[in-house]
């Protein structure tokens, strides 16, 4: 992708290497790692092939989280027919690295049939992270044939509802949410009114400068309703965000890295851990894509996330497999 | 090339005639299928039920397969039946017993819909 490198940098009014235009070609390559910072609502964009010019104090933020996704233990296609190397090769991917990430974020699809072995696979890999914490939040595939009941047992403990709740983090605020439960036919994800009404309540005392992180597994955003790649009720939701200054929101499900800036709300999806999927529309279905095996890792990866007090900055580095 | 357009005629007339064949052996099929205990399927492939819309007698066992790489299930908008999760090659058959229409999805990916209707 250095092909792209020309077209990273069209207006450089600060000198400091990034801009705005320059943003729209960060889902271009981010497939190939890419740095996104948000600054007062506007991302900006590195590219992973300068990182030698990055400048570390600016990158080294007060809280560092990793972010993994879609490990669909269980899958044995031929898309990957190894997803448990390849969650190892995650977690080893993010004991590497330079900052050390304080905890976890699970994006959902821990499991691909919701098989207790397949959790249990997964919890075994996730000890070798040298983070301890982990959170979740469960994907579509973590509720087949229970709503979530299993999930909640293992990984719900002290959470609302359907397993939504939030916590602090060094003052900022994560929100897990749980929109892959009680799906309706011909619908999207679903978050549903006894959630919306705990969310509405959950920010209410929060000052508006607090750095507000939301994670759930379907994107919050509309990507491509057509494969159900969005949640139908996540205006409700973000309508209740807008007094804050910073919100990231961090997805899985369609594993693949895209970004967009709507506002103060960042959105991101993370790549997969397991096996990646078809650009919205580019296939008949966005059932697993198969690439060479030589590639395979190049399409996979973690999402690693600085924050950066002060300047309202969240640092979004995506690093594919190998 | 006279030949030639002679023998593509030929090949039409044959092609014309299997299918007049096919379609008289498709009416004695549906009229079979009106006696209790016959069968219809439904396939899953690409994330969508083929036929989406399918009409079959009381009486008949449908049975859904799931062709794709990702695990889908068969789950009745009315609560009338539910499969379980289908994994690849996997199946899940269900006896209408009562005319009506009877619309289901796939609660993992609800965007795929199908219904049966049953005369």
């Amino acid at each position: 992708m250095s092909q792209s490198r020309k077209d990273e940098i069209l207006h450089d009014h600060n000198q400091d290497g990034i801009d705005r235009r320059g943003f729209l070609k960060c889902m271009a390559w981010a497939g190939t790692g890419a740095l996104c910072v948000m600054q007062g609502g506007v991302l900006k964009s590195y590219s992973m092939s300068r990182a030698n010019e990055w400048n570390a104090a600016k990158m080294t933020g007060e809280l560092s989280f990793a972010q993994i996704s879609d490990s669909h233990m269980g899958f044995n296609k031929a898309a990957n027919p190894d997803v448990a190397a390849t969650l190892k090769a995650a977690v080893d991917k993010i004991n590497a690295l330079s900052v050390p990430p304080e905890f976890l974020l699970h994006t959902g699809d821990i499991s691909h049939l919701a098989r207790p072995e397949e959790f249990d696979t997964v919890d075994q890999i996730l000890k070798g992270a040298v983070a301890k914490e982990v959170f979740f939040v469960p994907g579509e595939h973590d509720v087949i044939g229970d709503e979530g009941k299993q999930y909640r047992d293992r990984y719900g403990k002290g959470t609302q509802g359907e397993g939504w709740y939030s916590f602090e983090k060094r003052g900022v605020h994560f929100i897990g949410l749980v929109n892959v439960v009680n799906l309706k036919a011909g619908g999207l994800g679903n978050l549903g009114g006894e959630q919306l009404e705990w969310l509405e309540a959950d920010v209410k005392q929060l000052k508006a400068s607090t750095p507000i992180v939301v994670f759930a597994h379907i994107p919050l955003w509309s990507v491509y309703p057509e494969w159900g790649w969005g949640t139908d009720d996540s205006a409700q939701a973000l309508s209740y965000l807008k007094k804050f200054g910073s919100v990231s929101v961090l997805n899985g499900h369609i594993h693949q890295i895209m970004q967009k800036v709507e506002g103060n709300v960042t959105f991101h999806t993370a790549a997969s851990t397991a096996f990646p999927q078809p650009q919205p529309g580019k296939a008949d279905s966005p059932g697993p894509m198969k690439v060479p095996a030589e590639q395979l890792r190049s399409v996979l990866g973690i999402t690693d996330v600085n924050f950066v007090r002060g300047q309202h900055a969240l640092a979004i580095v995506d690093s594919q497999l190998g | 090339m006279k030949r030639e357009f002679a023998r593509i005629g030929l090949a039409s007339v044959v092609v014309a005639l299997l299918a007049m064949f096919a379609a008289v052996g498709h009416v004695g099929g549906a009229a079979a299928q009106e006696k209790a205990g016959t069968s219809a399927e439904v396939k899953i492939d690409n994330f969508s039920f083929g036929p989406t819309a399918l009409t079959v007698p009381v009486g008949t066992t449908v049975t859904w397969t799931n062709r794709d790489d990702i695990p889908h299930t068969v789950v009745s908008t009315d609560g009338v039946f539910k499969s379980k999760a289908l994994d690849t090659d996997d199946k899940f058959s269900f006896v209408f017993s009562k005319p009506g229409t009877y619309p289901y999805f796939c609660s993992i990916h609800p965007k795929m819909t199908g219904q049966v209707i049953v005369q």
